[in-house]
């Protein structure tokens, strides 16, 4: 394949998910962070964030199957998964945890359980988006190419 | 002739003339009202036979018709009278006219006339017979002639004693004409006698007005009136609404003829009224089949018979039962009023009583914090004065100064605790913790400030779970409370605290299942202390896997360095997952804590727990405290849904005892942890038996440890000074580093990093333990054998250990029989950290950065753009690592999250602002972090501790404002997520 065709590809899938809203720019700052001593560093960081956020996701879906919810706990989970995807710039993510807080402090349950969703939902979307795009730089990287920024 | 008309012949109304009581209108003409009224006459029920009886027995009916009689003879007496007048008269008249016969006879035989001029006309019935006005006057029709017969022809002849016999004849004949009227008259006056009306038909006519009258008044009236003989039967009853027969009531008593209540009381009554002779009114209420619940007035008056016995009553009754009813409703209505009234000032006065006690409360909270900030500025203050030159007398001086500032301070940490309490603000936290430890750390600390000599013990019972769930902060609370106490008024023999399970306590309202005896946490942990650890990181915050097994290799390394005997488990999966997945379970503890000291008499008992009580005020004096302790203690065990109790005797001793439910994880394996392990090192001696479960401590080393000084504060702080000042110049300085690699799982990667030993790390987490003492005992060691070394060997390593061993020693810790091993671990150990000494001081100039955040993508993240911006930084992960952080190293910047488990950034501020102000960690010893050395605040050149510019990191969360940063002591404030931009500026405008 040609490799400019695929860096052009790149670049048009990551305009494309700042524009769709999936990224923003805290995402081009993690991007700043990666140099030849941190080659791999976006990656390792979105990892560690789907790691996190898979457990953080599982975590509040048992808070909320619980007989007696503990907002608390709901909350800080919540909490944790706003400030990790708005560190990576998964700003779809977080915006939907923000209403997720809401519906805690509320003590809204059904609230609380739509977020869930959203959040998963959200959360797979970035995921899904992520990894094609680490799958389409690592085709870049492996015809020998450079990831453009 | 008229009619004489009787006057009223009706009873009572003999004759006399003011308020005649009964007054019946005359009929006059046609005006007679009544005969346009229908009068209903069926009513009156009457017994005539006894209504003649009665009139003919009782005083009264007799004397009316007496009355009666009199006055009809009298009236008979009246015409007989006239008539015997006129009959008088009338004989009269003819005797005289007899007479003149007689003389005109014999005048005329003697020829003579001597008698005719004094005749004179009579009236029958004249002036003095008017007895009566209404006796008609009449006048004599009768004209007597009074002059002389004349006679013309001349006296003596022949013509004229012819002329005079004639003349004679006629008036004779005149008499006798007149003699006949008079008897015809007679006649037509006996007559007219006999056709006048007899007073009978009058009476009665009279009787049927007044009867009528009657009617017309009673017809509607509610009233029942009747008479009764002396057996109370009727003999007469008037009942306008009549629902019996006559022959159902008249000779029956009132039992006869009702039954239900009320009837028997109005029979007593009138029995009543009879003995009694008197009048009487009384309001009964009947409830008979016959009427229902009616209420009657009842008038019942005796009647007498002219002997003046009593031989039966009148009786007159009213029915009032609306108006009684209305009168109960209006009573009811003015009680309900009355209580209403009572009940709505009573409540006026709790509202405004509650309101007051708010008011003052909050008040209280506000002045009391207002009041400890400066109060503690003063106490520092005068802590770090004494710590300069002084003479004997400034010092005492001092000393005075400080006691009673403590004892404020204590006073004020009290009272805001207690309103805390009261006004519900106290928020209770449960965490997992270890009862074992909390007991042994609550002596080892009473134990360092001893100053008498006591023994001090802990027992905790075996079935005792490792690990339970509650708010450990409040529980040591207590439990220090209580021991304090105990220490305080016991002399000599010794304070002790047990531990043991006990089944549900019966005020326990909800229902937990009975505690298993515990025997699977409880018998793999035989063998192990479970006293010594805490893990630096809260189970429950969101570590990483990786980053735990990190820490447990590091620990297994050092367990199987100590101890190769013992196998470790590797607890790799997540504690917090594990508590989600199992089953909890409450548990009842109780807790007693006893002493040997002069005990509490019984009447002082009931108020110990109340506020500002003690048991006296010599004691007061004599013992100090502000008597707010125990009722903290009190409210605290209640808030935790236990119950304190006391028992004591005098002389002997107290015992508290307080029982509180814990959550347990029932399948709790918790004793794998090999954090326990890590630490078996440190009781070498004494964790191979049951009396892991055991614990004491004396002031053994009273005499020769605080010999120097008068000062007890000073004293107590020297043993710790001694290990503090050595660790204290080398600032923990391989800290940072490993530290960092907790997050960061590969550790390599960073550049800084020094030569990793397990040991400095296994150090810092033992540095970073909030309860543990020994740890610090160890550090203490640990830094001596490093300043040994970097002092070119002066001391030996057992010199050093000495010294580690005094400070063992005192809390009686077996610390001498420290193996072997572990001092050429510390040579190790001391070589590694050495090295990173040096580097540090290289990098001297380079400003000392802390981040604090609990999102380790957000520490990857910050950390990496840090280094980027060409800055190493440390990281912990809540406030209270921060403080520890910033008590082990100073920092030229901090940037704190502000949202974060365990402990947020603004309490970790105010605590790290707290240490600046007063040069003293107090704040965060109460927050419950244990200093893990001394106070610096006595070494000689101690120098104030430079402000460190707290940056915070907030997530925009309505929960963090900025004023609640900066009123926290925060310079400044950034949103998250970090941005290279933010981070360049915040360091250019706050790093020189």
């Amino acid at each position: 394949m040609d490799l400019v065709q695929l860096q052009r590809q790149l670049v048009d899938y990551k305009t494309s998910l700042y524009n769709e809203g999936f990224l923003d720019e805290q995402f081009t700052q993690l991007q700043e962070l990666q140099d030849e001593n941190n080659p791999d560093f976006v990656v390792e960081v979105v990892s560690l964030f789907f790691e996190d956020s898979e457990r953080l996701l599982n975590e509040l879906t048992k808070a909320l199957e619980q007989q007696s919810v503990d907002f608390k706990r709901v909350d800080a989970h919540v909490h944790q998964l706003k400030g990790s995807s708005s560190s990576i710039g998964a700003q779809r993510v977080q915006k939907v945890c923000i209403a997720f807080r809401n519906y805690c402090e509320e003590q809204n349950i059904e609230g609380c359980v739509k977020c869930l969703q959203q959040v998963r939902h959200e959360y797979s979307l970035v995921k899904t988006k992520l990894e094609s795009m680490f799958q389409l730089q690592q085709q870049i990287l492996s015809a020998g190419g450079s990831i453009p920024m | 002739m008229d009619i004489e008309v009787l006057s009223s012949m009706w009873p009572e109304d003999i004759e006399h003339e003011a308020g005649k009581q009964f007054n019946v209108e005359k009929p006059r003409g046609d005006q007679d009202m009544l005969e346009e009224v229908t009068i209903v006459e069926e009513p009156t029920i009457v017994d005539f036979q006894h209504l003649i009886e009665l009139t003919n027995y009782t005083d009264k009916g007799s004397s009316q018709l007496a009355y009666l009689v009199k006055h009809w003879e009298y009236k008979q007496a009246n015409a007989v009278r006239l008539l015997r007048e006129e009959l008088d008269n009338l004989s009269r008249q003819r005797q005289e006219s007899e007479l003149k016969k007689l003389e005109i006879l014999e005048e005329h035989r003697f020829e003579e006339e001597r008698y005719g001029g004094d005749k004179r006309s009579i009236s029958i019935l004249d002036g003095i017979y008017d007895i009566l006005q209404e006796v008609p006057r009449r006048k004599s029709n009768i004209v007597v002639p009074s002059k002389r017969v004349e006679i013309d022809a001349e006296y003596d002849t022949v013509i004229y004693w012819k002329q005079r016999a004639m003349h004679l004849e006629k008036m004779l004949e005149t008499s006798m004409q007149r003699e006949q009227l008079l008897k015809e008259k007679l006649q037509e006056s006996i007559k007219n006698l006999e056709k006048q009306s007899s007073p009978v038909e009058e009476l009665s006519q009279i009787l049927k007005r007044a009867d009528n009258f009657l009617h017309f008044v009673l017809q509607t009236a509610p009233v029942v009136f009747g008479h009764q003989d002396k057996e109370l039967r009727y003999r007469f009853i008037f009942n306008h609404f009549p629902s019996l027969q006559e022959e159902d009531i008249l000779g029956k008593t009132d039992v006869e003829i009702f039954t239900g209540s009320g009837v028997k009381e109005s029979q007593d009554f009138k029995k009543e009224v009879i003995d009694k002779g008197l009048p009487a009114k009384r309001e009964i209420t009947f409830e008979t089949e016959l009427f229902g619940s009616k209420t009657f007035l009842i008038y019942v008056e005796p009647v007498f018979s002219k002997a003046g016995e009593t031989i039966g009553i009148n009786y007159m009754g009213m029915d009032i039962t609306d108006q009684v009813r209305k009168r109960e409703k209006m009573i009811k209505l003015r009680e309900e009023i009355a209580v209403q009234m009572a009940k709505e000032t009573e409540f006026n006065r709790t509202i405004h009583i509650t309101e007051e006690t708010m008011r003052a409360k909050q008040m209280l909270a506000t002045m009391s914090h207002e009041i400890r900030s400066p109060l503690s500025g003063v106490v520092s203050m005068a802590e770090i004065l004494t710590t300069t030159k002084l003479d004997r007398e400034q010092r005492q001086l001092l000393n005075v100064m400080l006691s009673s500032g403590d004892l404020v301070l204590q006073l004020i940490n009290d009272i805001l605790d207690l309103s805390k309490v009261e006004s519900g603000v106290m928020k209770l936290e449960s965490t997992k913790f270890r009862p074992r430890e909390v007991v042994k750390h609550v002596l080892q600390t009473a134990a360092a400030s001893l100053q008498k000599i006591l023994t001090l013990e802990g027992n905790v019972a075996d079935d005792v779970p490792i690990e339970v769930i509650g708010d450990v902060l409040r529980i040591r609370q207590i439990l220090t409370n209580l021991i304090s106490n105990a220490i305080k008024f016991t002399h000599e023999g010794k304070v002790g605290v047990k531990l043991y399970v006990v089944p549900e306590p019966p005020f326990a309202k909800e229902g937990s299942q009975p505690v298993s005896d515990g025997s699977t946490c409880n018998k793999s942990t035989v063998n192990v202390s479970k006293e010594e650890t805490c893990t630096s990181m809260p189970q429950t915050s969101s570590d990483q896997r990786g980053y735990h097994g990190k820490k447990y290799e590091g620990s297994c390394q050092n367990h199987s360095q100590s101890e190769p005997g013992t196998l470790v488990k590797n607890g790799t999966k997540d504690v917090s997952e594990e508590q989600a997945e199992l089953p909890e379970t409450t548990m009842w503890i109780r807790c007693d804590v006893y002493d040997t000291g002069i005990g509490i008499p019984e009447n002082a008992l009931p108020t110990l727990f109340k506020k500002y009580m003690q048991v006296s005020a010599n004691h007061a004096r004599k013992y100090g405290g502000t008597g707010l302790g125990l009722a903290i203690c009190k409210q605290l065990v209640e808030l935790m849904g236990g119950r304190l109790t006391v028992s004591s005797r005098v002389h002997c001793g107290s015992t508290f005892t307080f029982i509180l439910p814990y959550k347990v994880s029932l399948s709790c394996d918790n004793s794998d942890d090999p954090d326990d392990l890590s630490d078996m090192d440190d009781h070498g001696a004494t964790n191979d038996d049951a009396s892991a479960d055991f614990f004491q401590f004396q002031q053994r080393t009273l005499g020769s440890l605080f010999s120097s000084n008068g000062s007890s504060r000073t004293q107590r702080l020297l043993p710790h000074n001694i290990g503090y000042c050595y660790a204290n110049s080398h600032k923990f300085n391989g800290f940072s580093e490993t530290k960092e690699m907790d997050f960061v799982e590969d550790s390599c990667s960073v550049a800084e990093a020094v030569e990793i030993s397990s040991e400095p790390e296994n150090s810092f987490r033992h540095s970073s333990d909030p309860h543990n003492e020994s740890a610090i005992c160890r550090d203490n060691h640990h830094w001596n054998d490093e300043n040994a070394e970097a002092r070119a060997s002066t001391r030996d390593v057992s010199s050093c250990s000495e010294t580690s061993r005094d400070v063992d020693t005192k809390m009686k810790i077996r610390g001498p029989q420290l193996p072997p091993k572990r001092q050429e671990k510390s040579d190790n150990c001391s070589q590694s950290t050495l090295n990173s000494s040096q580097e540090v001081s290289n990098s001297i100039s380079k400003p000392k950065i802390l981040l604090v955040e609990d999102n380790k993508i957000n520490v990857m993240v910050t950390q990496n753009m840090m280094k980027q911006l060409g800055h190493t930084i440390d990281v912990v992960n809540n406030g209270i690592e921060a403080v520890r952080a910033v008590q082990c190293r100073s920092y030229d910047l901090i940037l704190m999250d502000v949202c974060m488990p365990v402990m947020d950034g603004l309490q970790a501020t105010r605590l790290i602002r707290s240490f600046e102000e007063t040069g003293n960690w107090d704040a965060a010893v109460k927050a419950g972090i244990e200093q893990p050395l001394p106070s610096d605040s006595l070494q000689p050149d101690c120098t104030r501790p430079k402000r460190t510019t707290i940056i915070a990191l907030t997530a925009n969360a309505s929960s963090e404002s900025a004023d609640d940063c900066f009123a926290n002591g925060m310079d400044s404030f950034e949103s998250k997520p970090v941005t290279f931009q933010k981070l360049k500026v915040c360091l250019e405008q706050y790093l020189p």
